[in-house]
């Protein structure tokens, strides 16, 4: 114990103290950020898809309804927090705390630009799926703790979903992993960059469209949205897995599933849309300017695919992930293979 | 002397034997898959101590992110209220901790003849120059070639002896 004490008080120790300062100076930053732009998300979903469908959208809080998120959010801290009787209590308890851990720690791995991100690891794609992977323990737990069978049938549904989804996603990124040799985030956006007037011409949407197309759709697949969002289609299930929940453990679901989008989208820039790179000089407020913009484009085509396309059926969701996008994902793969061969 | 690694090892050693016990010994074998769960994050967490970044990530991916939720759903396929309310040992508890404790004894004493092996050519230099991805790769795809391709070959089969199995169902 002595030896113990003694590491801890030791000179060096004072190095990796500032060093977990540092960190936890970055946790802080990364997640305020994120939780603002999570609260801003929804409330940008409803003006798009308010104005696709000849709406308005949100107009009565504040100017163009700009303050929604804060009485949206004021509500859900005051509602009356429900707990069904027979629930099995500590489950319910930590189904959404699982779900919206699953989806924060994604958030560490994410360069926002080119020398910034939480934790720069070498397996930066892995640890994503390692997460989303958690993540969905949340859904089936809270499904099944709920005793409701809506729920349970919800958390069935979107566990097997996002099961059958992580196996296309994973293959489509194989591709992107193959051309740029690393599973670091940073190295694969670092591999994309380019500059002058064609700065996009490495980027690798263009040698991997298959790819970037399976991702795109088992995006969708893995964050519950429509047209995949069989686990909380409110014509059968009521609202699936999270039917029994209110108040503010609603609100963690409805953060987690969010910032899942978020981390997705971000993968999706970084994997396929050159991060943070872009037209203009490289320097750190051009690059955070090109990777939000691009994010959020790609979390306005969320939007865009909501307003416009009607849910798929269960059994053909099933179908379109295991017979079309894992063989297609697989075909990216021999061709990458081959071609990088060459 | 305990020092940080020591202290580090200490803990997850503990906590993987304690919740080893505490997850056969749950009535409801949801609870049981949950602290499963946690035991698998505790080893991915000693990988990671060893530097094996790719097989940390692995092992959650695929122990906790396949299998686990494939316990789920047969545990969902379960009567819970009638598991909770049965015996929680079954007629053979004595007979099973005799041959347990007597495996225990017989494994104990083999720890005295632990050596240390020499170490290999991947030390810690080496693998964070390479990228421990990169290092498992090299090492997978020369030297254990032919056992990863059998091993490859015997998960076909069972995947192929499955999906006819699930097929003579649908038919009949």
């Amino acid at each position: 114990m002595k030896a113990l004490l003694e590491t801890l008080i030791s000179p060096g120790s004072f190095d990796i103290i500032i060093n977990i300062g540092f960190i936890f100076g970055k946790i802080v930053i990364v997640v305020s950020v994120v939780m603002l732009a999570v609260a801003l998300a929804p409330y940008f979903e409803r003006k798009v898809i308010g104005h696709m469908q000849v709406r308005m959208g949100p107009m009565r809080v504040g100017p163009h309804g700009i303050l929604q998120p804060i009485a949206d959010a004021l509500k859900l801290f005051f509602k009356e927090d429900i707990i069904p009787a027979e629930s099995d209590k500590v489950i319910f308890f930590i189904a959404p705390v699982i779900t919206m851990f699953g989806a924060m720690t994604s958030l560490a791995v994410i360069p926002w630009w080119k020398s910034f991100a939480v934790a720069d690891i070498n397996i930066g794609i892995l640890f994503i799926f390692a997460m989303s992977s958690v993540g969905a323990y949340g859904i089936v737990m809270a499904g099944w703790a709920s005793n409701s069978k809506f729920s349970f049938l919800g958390g069935l549904r979107a566990s097997a979903q996002i099961i059958s989804y992580e196996v296309a996603m994973g293959m489509s990124l194989v591709g992107v992993m193959l051309l740029s040799g690393s599973l670091n985030l940073s190295e694969i956006a670092a591999a994309q960059a380019g500059e002058g007037l064609f700065f996009f011409k490495n980027w690798y949407i263009f040698p991997q469209i298959i790819a970037a197309g399976v991702f795109f759709l088992s995006m969708l697949a893995e964050t519950n949205r429509t047209p995949f969002d069989m686990p909380e289609a409110e014509s059968e299930l009521v609202a699936g897995y999270f039917t029994e929940y209110s108040g503010f453990r609603f609100s963690l679901f409805f953060v987690g599933e969010y910032i899942a989008m978020f981390v997705m989208a971000a993968i999706g820039v970084i994997c396929f849309l050159g991060g943070w790179s872009g037209p203009g000089p490289s320097i750190v407020p051009l690059q955070l300017l090109w990777f939000v913009l691009k994010l959020c484009f790609v979390m306005f085509l969320f939007f865009w695919i909501r307003a416009t396309v009607p849910r798929y059926r269960y059994d053909q969701l099933m179908a379109i992930g295991w017979k079309v996008l894992i063989p297609l994902a697989l075909l990216n793969i021999v061709i990458t293979a081959t071609l990088k061969i060459i | 002397m305990i020092t940080l690694p020591v202290f580090f090892f200490l803990y997850h050693a503990l906590v993987i034997v304690g919740l080893s016990l505490v997850t056969v010994s749950r009535r409801n074998p949801v609870h049981s898959v949950l602290f499963m769960l946690i035991i698998f994050f505790h080893i991915a967490s000693l990988y990671l101590f060893l530097n094996a970044e790719f097989i940390a990530a692995i092992q959650i991916i695929v122990y906790a992110g396949a299998i686990l939720v494939l316990f789920l759903f047969v545990v969902f396929l379960l009567d819970l209220r009638a598991e909770e309310h049965a015996d929680k040992y079954s007629m053979s508890q004595p007979a099973g901790a005799v041959l347990a404790l007597s495996l225990f004894a017989v494994l104990a004493s083999t720890m005295r003849g632990f050596v240390l092996g020499p170490h290999g050519i991947y030390g810690i230099e080496k693998i964070t120059e390479m990228t421990h991805t990169k290092a498992i790769g090299t090492v997978l795809y020369t030297k254990y070639l032919f056992p990863f391709e059998v091993a490859s070959v015997v998960l076909l089969v069972a995947i192929v002896g499955a999906i006819t199995l699930a097929k003579r169902h649908t038919k009949s």
